[in-house]
C-alpha cells in the first residue's frame, strides 16, 4: 500500500495532473475569499465588456489630485487611440491615388502619417476611378482628424443655486491622476459577460459547480456501477442474468439520449446543479457495471475466496475484504473519468438548454450556452467563451493525465 | 474401519447447457471412514476439483446427495453452512492464490479462533493458541506478526495452512493438490505435517493429487478418477499394486522411477493406446 502510494506519487503523468486538478481546486475555495459578493450579480449595464481596468469618470474628474506631466508623445498617443485602423486605410487609399509610393506610407507611425496627410490633402481634387461613397469617406475622416488635433482644455461646469452653470475645474490635456487614489476603479481580467456579471468571478465559481457536478455524477456512476458489478460477477446465475440484462439494455440506448428526455421532463424550474448531477451519475453507470463485473467474474474462483467462504464470512465481507481490493485500482480509475464525463456531459447538456436553472447558480455549460446564445463569438467577444473552453480542455486533460499516470502504475507493462 | 464421516450417491456436476454440456463429475459414489486418509488420484480435467469444491458446498451438485456425519447435508442457509464448515476443511493447490494479499497473516489466524468461537478471548489467549499453532508446523509466530503473505516463501505459507486447519480441527480436511506448487524437500515437510495434524485432531483426510506414486505413500485407500467417474477403488496397497483398470496402469507406468530408465515410448504407446 504504501510502496503503490510511492509510485503513484512518483509517477510525473499522475503529479502533473493532480498538480494542475489541485490548482483549480483551490482557486474555487480561494478566489472568493478575496473577491467577495455574489458571481451572479449583474454589474455592468450592456454586454460584453471587454477586458480591462475600469476608472470611474466622475471620481477621476473631481479628484482633486491632479499631477502635470509634460510627455511627447501624449497628443500623437491621443490621436492614434481614436483613429481607427479602417480610418488609416482610407487615408492610405486616397495617398496611393494621389500618386504617394506605397513605401512612404507607414500606417505604424501615427505622427508620420498626419504630417504626409495635412501636407497632401485637398478636398477638390477628385479622382475618376474613386467612388463617390469612398470619397465621402475619405472627407468625414479629414473632419475628424481636424477635431482630433485641436488642444483646447475641457471646462466642467458646475450647476449654480439658480440653476445656471458656472465654470468649475479646469482640466488640462496634460494633467494626470493616480489610479491609486481614485475612489472607484474595478479591474475586470475577463471584461464581462452578456448580463454584465464580472466574468472572471462567475467562471471561477462555475468551475467550482462544475467540478462539484462532476464529483457527485462520478461517485453516484461508480457507486451504481460498482455495486451492481460486484453482486452480478460474484452471484453469477439468475442475478446476473437480471443485472447484465438491464445493464445491456442501458448500453443500447444512448445514454445522452436518455439524459436529454430526463432533464428535459424535469423540466426548468426544478433542475437546480444537483438534481443536474444525479440525472447524470444515474445515466453513466452502464460501462463501469459491464468493467466491474467481468474482474470479478475472474476473482470470485480465485483460492482466496472460497478460503475465505470456508471461514464463514459475509456476502458482504467477502465483497469489501476480498474481492474490492483487488479492483480497487480500476475503480478508481473508472472514478476519475467519470468525473471528467459528467463535467463534459453536465456541459453538453447546458449548450442544449437543459443544463441547471440560469438564476442559481454559474456553471462552465451555462456560461458557454449564454455566450453562444448572444453571439459573442460573431462580436468578437472570445473573452466570453475562450477562457471556458481553455478552462474545460484543463480539466480534462489533468484528469485523463491523472488516469494515465495511475494506469502505468497499476499495470506495469503498460510503462512507455 | 468405523462408520463413514462422508459419503456420496450419484453425485453428478454438469456444466453448461445443450451442446456446450459438460459433465465434470457423473454420478460418482464415495464413503470416506473417519480418521482416513484417501487419495483421489486423476488427471488434469479428470474433476478431481469439481468434486472437491461440492464436497466442501462451494458448488451445488446438479444431482446426487452427499451425507456428512451420516445425515444428509443441508447447507441452504447461511447459519447451516458455517456449521458445515466449521467440520470441513480444505487446504488449495496454490499458496500464493489463497491468501487475501491485503490482509496480514495474524488476520488470517485470527479469524480460525473467532470461527471456532473463540471471539470473546483476551488477546493473549488468542496470541498462544496461534504461537502453539505456529509452533506446530514449525514457524514462529513472532518473526510472522505483522507480515503480508508475500512477504513469506510458498512453502511457509503452505505451512501456516496446516496451521490453520491445526487451529480449527475439522472433521474433515480436503487438500486439493497441497503439494503440487512445492519443491521435493518441502513437500516432504508438509505431508509429514499433514500426517502429524492428522493424529493430534483426529480428522479424516481427502488427498486429492495428480501423482499415484505419492498417493501410495501417505494413503489408506485410493479412488482413480478418470472423465468424471471412479474407475477403480480400494486400499492403497490393492490398488497400486494389482490394478484393474487400464487407466492405473498407466498412471503408475507414468510415475518416473530413479532406479529405472523413464520409457518414454511404453508411457507414449499406452497413451495412444488409450486415445
Amino acid at each position: 500500500m504504501k510502496n503503490t502510494l510511492r509510485q503513484i506519487t512518483q509517477s510525473p503523468k499522475f503529479m502533473i495532473g493532480f498538480c494542475l486538478i489541485l490548482v483549480l481546486i483551490l482557486t474555487t475555495l480561494i478566489y472568493p475569499l478575496f473577491s467577495p459578493g455574489s458571481p451572479l450579480e449583474m454589474i455592468g449595464l450592456g454586454t460584453f465588456f471587454r477586458p480591462g481596468t475600469y476608472v470611474s469618470v466622475y471620481d477621476s474628474v473631481t479628484t482633486d489630485k491632479r499631477y502635470t506631466i509634460n510627455l511627447t508623445d501624449a497628443a500623437e498617443k491621443r490621436v492614434a487611440s481614436k483613429l481607427a485602423s479602417e480610418d488609416k486605410e482610407v487615408m492610405k487609399t486616397w495617398l496611393l491615388e494621389f500618386g504617394i509610393a506605397e513605401e512612404e506610407i507607414d500606417l505604424e507611425d501615427t505622427e508620420a502619417l498626419l504630417d504626409l496627410w495635412f501636407n497632401t490633402y485637398d478636398e477638390s481634387i477628385r479622382f475618376d476611378n474613386m467612388t463617390t461613397a469612398v470619397r465621402k469617406h475619405v472627407q468625414r475622416t479629414d473632419a475628424k482628424l481636424d477635431g482630433l488635433l485641436e488642444h483646447q482644455d475641457i471646462i466642467v461646469a458646475d450647476s449654480a443655486a439658480d440653476g445656471s452653470l458656472v465654470e468649475g475645474s479646469l482640466i488640462k490635456g496634460n494633467e494626470y491622476i493616480n489610479v491609486a487614489e481614485i475612489a472607484n476603479v474595478r479591474v475586470l481580467p475577463l471584461g464581462t459577460d452578456n448580463f454584465g456579471r464580472d466574468m472572471l468571478k462567475e467562471m471561477i465559481s462555475a468551475l467550482g459547480v462544475s467540478l462539484m457536478i462532476g464529483l457527485i455524477a462520478g461517485a453516484i456512476a461508480t457507486f451504481i456501477g460498482l455495486a451492481l458489478g460486484l453482486l452480478s460477477g460474484y452471484l453469477g446465475g439468475v442475478v446476473d442474468d437480471i443485472i447484465m440484462f438491464v445493464t445491456n439494455l442501458f448500453t443500447v440506448i444512448p445514454s445522452f439520449v436518455l439524459l436529454i428526455l430526463i432533464s428535459f421532463s424535469i423540466g426548468q424550474s426544478d433542475r437546480g446543479a444537483t438534481t443536474v448531477a444525479i440525472v447524470i451519475g444515474l445515466t453513466s453507470w452502464v460501462w463501469t457495471t459491464r468493467s466491474v463485473r467481468a474482474q470479478v467474474t475472474s476473482l470470485r474462483n480465485r483460492d482466496h475466496v472460497n478460503l475465505s467462504k470456508l471461514s464463514g464470512h459475509s456476502l458482504i465481507r467477502i465483497l469489501v475484504t476480498d474481492i474490492l481490493p483487488y479492483i480497487a485500482s480500476y475503480v478508481i480509475m473508472a472514478f476519475i473519468l467519470q468525473i471528467c464525463s459528467g463535467i463534459l456531459a453536465e456541459a453538453q447538456l447546458s449548450m442544449l438548454g437543459l443544463g441547471p436553472k440560469t438564476t442559481s447558480v454559474p456553471t462552465l455549460g451555462l456560461m458557454m450556452f449564454w455566450a453562444m446564445a448572444y453571439t459573442a463569438h460573431l462580436n468578437g467577444a472570445w473573452w466570453a467563451y475562450f477562457p471556458l473552453v481553455i478552462l474545460i480542455a484543463c480539466i480534462s486533460f489533468s484528469l485523463n493525465l491523472m488516469n494515465t499516470g495511475l494506469d502505468q502504475v497499476f499495470n506495469p507493462q503498460l510503462r512507455d | 474401519m468405523s462408520k463413514s464421516v462422508l459419503s456420496g450417491k450419484g453425485v453428478t456436476k454438469v456444466f453448461g447447457l445443450g451442446d456446450k454440456k459438460t459433465v465434470a463429475v457423473d454420478h460418482v459414489n464415495f464413503k470416506f471412514s473417519k480418521g482416513e486418509l484417501v487419495s483421489i488420484v486423476g488427471e488434469s480435467g479428470s474433476g478431481k476439483t469439481t468434486l472437491v469444491k461440492m464436497i466442501l458446498g462451494l458448488l451445488s451438485p446438479t444431482e446426487g446427495d452427499i451425507y456428512f456425519m451420516g445425515k444428509k447435508r443441508d447447507i441452504r442457509t447461511r447459519k447451516q453452512k458455517r456449521e458445515y464448515w466449521k467440520g470441513i476443511q480444505a487446504i488449495f493447490q496454490d499458496p500464493f492464490s489463497s491468501y487475501n494479499i491485503f490482509h496480514k497473516i495474524d488476520s488470517v489466524l485470527m479469524d480460525c479462533i473467532n470461527m471456532r468461537g473463540g471471539s470473546h478471548l483476551p488477546r493473549d489467549e488468542k496470541i498462544k493458541m496461534i504461537t502453539e499453532a505456529c509452533g506446530f508446523v514449525n514457524l514462529k509466530y513472532a518473526e510472522l506478526t505483522n507480515k503480508y503473505p508475500f512477504e513469506l516463501s510458498g512453502g511457509q505459507m503452505q505451512r501456516l495452512m496446516i496451521a490453520r486447519i491445526f487451529l480449527l480441527k475439522p472433521q474433515i480436511l480436503l487438500a486439493d493438490e497441497p503439494t503440487s506448487m512445492i519443491d521435493a524437500c518441502s513437500r516432504a515437510t508438509i505431508l509429514d505435517m499433514l500426517l502429524q495434524c492428522r493424529n493430534e485432531v483426529g480428522m479424516t483426510i481427502i488427498f486429492v493429487t495428480h501423482d499415484i506414486g505419492l498417493a501410495y505413500y501417505i494413503s489408506d485407500s485410493v479412488y482413480i478418477m478418470e472423465h468424471g467417474k471412479f474407475v477403480e477403488h480400494g486400499t492403497a496397497d490393492q490398488v497400486i499394486l494389482s490394478p484393474t483398470a487400464d487407466y492405473t496402469q498407466r498412471l503408475i507406468n507414468d510415475v518416473p522411477k530413479i532406479h529405472a530408465p523413464w520409457d518414454f515410448a511404453k508411457v507414449a504407446s499406452t497413451v495412444s493406446a488409450q486415445a
